[in-house]
């Protein structure tokens, strides 16, 4: 019946359809059987990203154990996000972006001051954004660990070079996620201005959940 | 099996007073100070650490600002998995991610800091004659050494790197969600083009060593065990030494300090923390 573009190719009804504003945290309960699609709007805005069980959320996502279980440090389609006990959490069911990134971390007020200086100590940043998501659950800075860039870029060059570099998304590309258990997500719509993630310009997001 | 001799408590206690003396490969040097084969210009009396980890085994220190930390990896297959904790306020931890993206490097080496999620650099890497190191691949856990093993237990013959971190965490009232992203060091984990990880367990040989040099202090947790993607059907590892001594903090025209513009605003966000 609907002709929106962003749901096509879900199957099941949607239970959730939100969109992120740019800057904003956002957290919401995905069961398992669940999908949760995460859709770039307008291209180029990395979509910062933990996962917690929702039964015991000392469990909670690995981007070691996820790169270790594959042997590779990008996520793809076919992508099994692990737990820190090594557990399934989530499944990446299908992508219309080549590969996203797990190594290049969150942006906080603090790292912002090595790698940019000090006058970014002010601006808006992930890990902030995360503290204050978790904060309404009861978790803490205990709960931050290596988190999932979607729709970011960071390339390993042969001689060891790593960096954030511009973005091979584009308007309207997703991910698609199967919950392999029931979860918590913990997004950033990420607010870093001083590096290419986000095209230099924070966008809004859309999270669709179908069950 | 006891005997007559520990039929009684001072029976037992004669038999477990014999015990001491008793040298094995594994164990600490008490005190640390009457610890051997020191590096050159090393006084003894300097020496606040110095204990040799078993194959599987674990260890866990507090070590001061200006600290040096020796690991030796004595038989050439060690796969020594770290977690670091600011010991004052240990919610501040390692961050691999921070590391690796702060420095625009994926691989560890000489001259290389480990930072922490508050900005601060918490050790830098002033010695390393191994070939290479691992910010990648993370602990083993109980269900990736059943599976290569047949079991994982903590309590058999293939303990695991992360119960060995739950376990050394627990010591100091810390617990699960304490346990974050580690380094292996000693097992080089290099990077493809196409994102594939590149491990190399050797073998090496004996001897290579690491220096490190603590910026704030830390509370160091040590585990060894197999690197979790060792494709060898046998659980290898073998021991490796620790050994720490007192050092001055690093001065403001220390070389590694200002190697880079991102690592120098580490060094002064440590010293901007200690301003007090």
């Amino acid at each position: 019946m609907s002709q929106d573009p962003a749901i096509a190719g879900l199957t099941g009804a949607v239970i959730h359809d939100e969109v992120v504003a740019a800057r904003a945290p956002w957290s919401q309960a995905v069961r398992r059987g669940q999908t949760l699609r995460i859709v770039d709007l307008e291209g180029n805005q990395a979509v910062d990203f933990l996962v917690y069980s929702l039964a015991d959320d000392a469990e909670r996502y690995s981007a070691q154990d996820t790169i270790a279980a594959q042997q590779n440090i990008f996520l793809r389609t076919g992508t099994v996000l692990r737990s820190n006990e090594g557990a399934a959490m989530m499944t990446i069911v299908g992508t219309s972006v080549a590969y996203h990134d797990t190594i290049g971390g969150a942006c906080s007020c603090e790292s912002n001051t090595l790698r940019y200086g000090h006058h970014t100590k002010a601006q808006h940043a992930c890990v902030d954004n995360f503290l204050l998501a978790n904060a309404q659950y009861g978790r803490t800075k205990r709960d931050m660990v290596s988190n999932i860039n979607w729709f970011m870029n960071v390339p390993v060059e042969a001689d060891g070079a790593l960096g954030i570099v511009d973005g091979i998304s584009a308007p309207g590309l997703h991910v698609d996620l199967r919950a392999e258990m029931d979860v918590v997500v913990v997004v950033s719509n990420c607010p870093q201005i001083n590096n290419p993630c986000n095209g230099f310009n924070p966008t809004p997001v859309r999270m669709i959940i179908v069950a | 099996m006891t005997g007559p001799a520990t039929a009684n408590p001072a029976g037992a206690r004669d038999h477990a007073r014999a015990m001491a003396g008793t040298r094995v490969e594994a164990m600490p040097t008490i005190p640390a100070t009457t610890a051997i084969d020191l590096p050159a210009g090393v006084a003894p009396e300097t020496v606040v650490w110095d204990e040799t980890l078993a194959a599987g085994g674990y260890a866990s220190r507090q070590l001061n600002r200006g600290a040096r930390l020796r690991l030796v990896d004595a038989h050439g297959d060690a796969c020594v998995s770290m977690l670091l904790f600011n010991a004052e306020r240990p919610v501040e931890r390692l961050n691999v991610a921070d590391t690796l993206k702060v420095q625009w490097n994926a691989y560890l080496g000489p001259g290389r800091l480990i930072l922490s999620d508050m900005g601060r650099v918490m050790l830098s890497v002033l010695e390393d004659t191994a070939e290479g190191h691992d910010a990648f691949c993370g602990a083993s856990n109980a269900v990736a050494n059943a599976r290569r093993y047949g079991d994982g237990f903590n309590h058999g013959a293939h303990p695991n790197a992360r119960d060995r971190f739950v376990i050394a965490l627990a010591k100091y009232g810390l617990g699960r969600k304490d346990v974050h992203p580690c380094i292996n060091w000693f097992k080089p984990v290099t990077i493809d083009e196409d994102g594939a990880t590149r491990l190399d367990v050797g073998p090496f040989a004996p001897g290579r060593q690491l220096t490190l040099r603590a910026e704030m202090d830390l509370i160091v947790v040590l585990a060894n065990c197999p690197h979790v993607l060792d494709p060898r059907v046998d659980y290898a590892v073998t021991p490796v030494r620790a050994t720490a001594w007192r050092g001055p903090v690093t001065s403001e025209d220390d070389r590694i300090r200002s190697a880079t513009p991102e690592g120098l605003r580490a060094f002064l966000n440590v010293e901007d923390y200690f301003r007090r």
